[in-house]
């Protein structure tokens, strides 16, 4: 697990903000998932003795949050709304399309290693349904061209990249 | 005797009923200290309070008063001070008594939540009873049989959890059965200090697991299983093996150190199944070692002492070496007291001298303590050793090789793990009184097979010098005699002071004789013993440090 310097500033510095250590386990899994991309084992135990924790005290905070992974993903995180304004208008439809796009799974790494797409409850943008966020980057009215758009973007950057 | 202090009291109403409570205490004790019963999973009064079971919930009121005067407002029909109910129902075990508190624990609103709470609970419980090795002594089962339904509204499909789990050595989990009340984290957690317990997932997926790679194996994790409300935790040794509601219960002693934690025998027609652990407020709580929890194999255990020759021949053959002078007696620290007094009376009778084996170990801080020997204690109070016992017996030794020494009587102990060669024992004659087989009953002239401390009754005095009682749980094994009844016709056939060998005889003599004795009988003892005037021995630098309820004498005492 190698995290980056200034993911280990922040993490000594978050400490810092409450009164007992324990109190960081949910902002420590946060930073280092926001870090190398999800929680692995040794995150946990790595954390549990940063906090003057047992490791089962962390694991159950892990397995608690369904947002904490186990498992790392693609480069991009697509979470398409799946809640009801959304799935009216065709979310279903816009998920399969990156799936099919991408030719991966839902919750999977896809096989150039470019995105993971997920389910994801109301991203509270309703109004412009069906709303798609990857990463943080919030896309509103995506249908099935617009979903197949995004996807022609990313690979295009994918190219660039080399 | 040192007496606990008097708790300050409280006066509360339980279903209209005014009682003193002590301050503080919950209102599931308070209740229970009336006779009413407020059932609960996760509360248990040596743990910390969780509150995620919410089956204890109560209807709870305080007195009105004034907001602005203070003054306490009065109901005009009853003459009665106002009483303020709050609306919804509270938790008993999260809420302690204060003056004047009013409770309710048998409205409807109370038995409605109960009902609730078990239809919750029992939604995903597997029907496992008939295979269930808790039924009979399962929680769920008896609130089940008071506030269940009956018959189920539950039509989905019931979780599926991991059903066989071994989460160490000596217990198995069945995630299906465990209603998280979380009892078993806690006790890992404060007793224990092994916390690798913990629940994973959330909601109906909410899985009580070990951290992965780690294992529940600490010397306390068969607590886990005693105090697990359901049959989630089960024990390996017990598991399949026999329906509690055939087994009868004996009070007895763990003989593994000089903690002397109380326990129950568990046993059915003449065979022990089981070992839990006693409360003893005073001594062990509510808590036992794993360790010594398998102390009961030693009954049937192959290396057992067989008797051979009738007792009569063995006594006189034996009276016979022993009045023939240059006695020794190597007496036992496993000894009951009671044995303890009569070896003590047969080496005074031959002008012997008399000591016992030390035993040490590492004391764990929690329920087995650094003196491996049940009862050093006994030996000091009986006279049988006047000072601290050595692990090996070099005087005795010593004696031997100058030819002081003709015979030893050596009870239970093997004197070559105490130090003696081979050639040393083949130098005397050996009377063994003892339940197993070792190099020196092999050695031995003359050779009695004794009993197990669950054949028999009597009593030890643990490190506190608190002397507390054990009773037979099973016969012992055909032909082998008491121990205390052997020792007692020895003396006897060597010339001393007959006493009759049962306890109520015994214990005349021994509180006619020894002073920090007098006035108690057996037959008197309480179940959770009672403390000696300990300040005779208050020189001595006894090995135990720390251990639950237990603080070793200060610095200088023991230096
Ligand atoms: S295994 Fe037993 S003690 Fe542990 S949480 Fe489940 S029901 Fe409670
Ligand atoms: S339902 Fe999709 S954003 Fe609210
Ligand atoms: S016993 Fe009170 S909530 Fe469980």
């Amino acid at each position: 697990m190698n995290l980056q310097p200034e993911t280990l500033a922040r993490i000594d510095e978050v400490i810092t903000h409450y009164p007992e250590k324990r109190s960081g386990t949910l902002p420590l899994l946060h930073l280092i998932q926001e870090d190398i991309g999800h929680i692995p084992e040794e995150a946990i135990e790595w954390i549990a003795e940063k906090l003057e924790l047992e490791p089962i005290n962390v694991y159950e905070v892990v397995t608690f949050y369904p947002m904490f992974r186990r498992k790392p993903i693609g480069r991009r995180h697509i979470k398409v709304c799946r809640t009801l304004s959304c799935a009216l208008v065709g979310a279903y439809k816009t998920c399969s399309k990156f799936q099919q796009e991408f030719d991966t799974k839902l919750g999977k790494v896809s096989p150039d290693g470019e995105v993971t797409v997920e389910f994801v409850e109301c991203l509270a943008s309703c109004g412009t349904a069906p709303v798609v966020l990857i990463d943080e980057e919030l896309h509103e009215n995506v249908d099935e061209a617009k979903a197949k758009e995004i996807s022609d973007h990313i690979k295009a950057e994918a190219a660039q990249r080399g | 005797m040192i007496q606990p202090a008097k708790p300050e009291l409280v006066t509360v109403n339980i279903d209209g009923q005014e009682v003193e409570v002590p301050k503080g205490i919950n209102v599931i004790e308070a209740a229970r200290m009336v006779g009413v019963d407020v059932p609960h999973y996760c509360y248990h009064p040596k743990l910390t309070i969780a509150g995620n079971c919410r089956m204890c919930l109560i209807e709870l009121g305080m007195p009105a008063v004034d907001r602005a005067t203070r003054e306490p407002i009065m109901d005009e029909a009853t003459g009665k001070q106002k009483i303020n109910w709050i609306p919804r129902p509270q938790i008993g075990c999260g809420t302690n008594v204060s003056p004047g508190m009013h409770i309710k624990t048998q409205s409807d609103m109370v038995k409605e939540c109960r009902e609730g709470v078990m239809e919750f609970l029992l939604i995903n419980h597997p029907l496992d009873c008939p295979i269930c090795d808790q039924a009979g002594e399962c929680k769920l089962q008896e609130q089940a049989t008071g506030y269940g339904r009956g018959y189920s509204r539950f039509i989905e499909q019931k979780n599926v959890k991991p059903k066989r789990t071994q989460l160490g050595p000596r217990v198995v989990l069945d995630d299906e059965r465990c209603v998280l009340c979380s009892r078993c984290i806690r006790f890992s957690q404060e007793v224990a200090k092994d916390d690798v317990l913990g629940f994973v997932d959330r909601g109906s997926y909410s899985t009580l697991t070990c951290y992965p790679g780690k294992e529940l194996a600490n010397n306390y994790s068969l607590n886990t299983v005693d105090i697990c409300p359901v049959g989630a935790l089960t024990s390996t040794d017990f598991r399949f093996k026999m329906r509690v509601w055939f087994l009868k219960q004996t009070n007895s002693i763990d003989t593994e150190s000089s903690v002397g934690a109380n326990t129950v025998v568990w046993s059915r027609e003449g065979v022990i199944y089981r070992i839990t652990p006693r409360q003893n407020d005073e001594v062990n709580d509510t808590w036992m070692a794993d360790s010594g929890r398998i102390l009961y194999k030693q009954v049937q255990s192959d290396d057992r002492l067989l008797p051979a020759g009738s007792l009569a021949d063995n006594l006189a053959a034996a009276s016979a070496l022993l009045k023939d002078g240059g006695v020794a007696v190597v007496g036992s620290g496993r000894s009951s007291v009671e044995e303890q007094f009569f070896t003590a009376r047969i080496a005074k009778q031959l002008e012997a001298k008399s000591c016992i084996v030390a035993r040490h170990g590492e004391g764990d801080g929690i329920l087995v303590s650094a003196d491996r020997n049940p009862n050093t204690r006994g030996a000091l109070v009986t006279g049988l050793i006047t000072g601290l016992p050595a692990t090996e017996l070099t005087e005795l030794a010593a004696d031997i090789d100058a030819g002081a020494v003709k015979t030893v009587l050596v009870v239970g102990e093997d004197l070559t793990a105490a130090g003696l060669s081979a050639d040393q024992l083949a130098k005397v004659n050996i009377v063994y009184l003892g339940f197993h087989a070792n190099a020196t009953s092999a050695a031995a002239k003359v050779s009695i097979a004794g009993l197990t401390v669950f054949e028999k009754s009597g009593t030890y005095i643990n490190q506190q010098f608190r002397l507390q009682k054990f009773a037979s749980a099973v016969p012992g094994l055909a032909g082998a005699t008491d121990d205390r009844v052997v020792l007692a016709q020895l003396l006897a056939a060597v010339g001393g002071e007959t006493t009759g060998s049962d306890l109520a005889s015994v214990w005349s003599a021994l509180s006619r004789e020894i002073s920090v004795l007098d006035g108690l009988a057996y037959a008197q003892l309480p179940d959770t013993g009672l403390l000696l005037d300990s300040t005779a021995w208050s020189g001595l630098a006894f090995p135990e440090g720390e251990t639950l309820h237990y603080q070793p004498a200060t610095a200088e005492a023991t230096a």
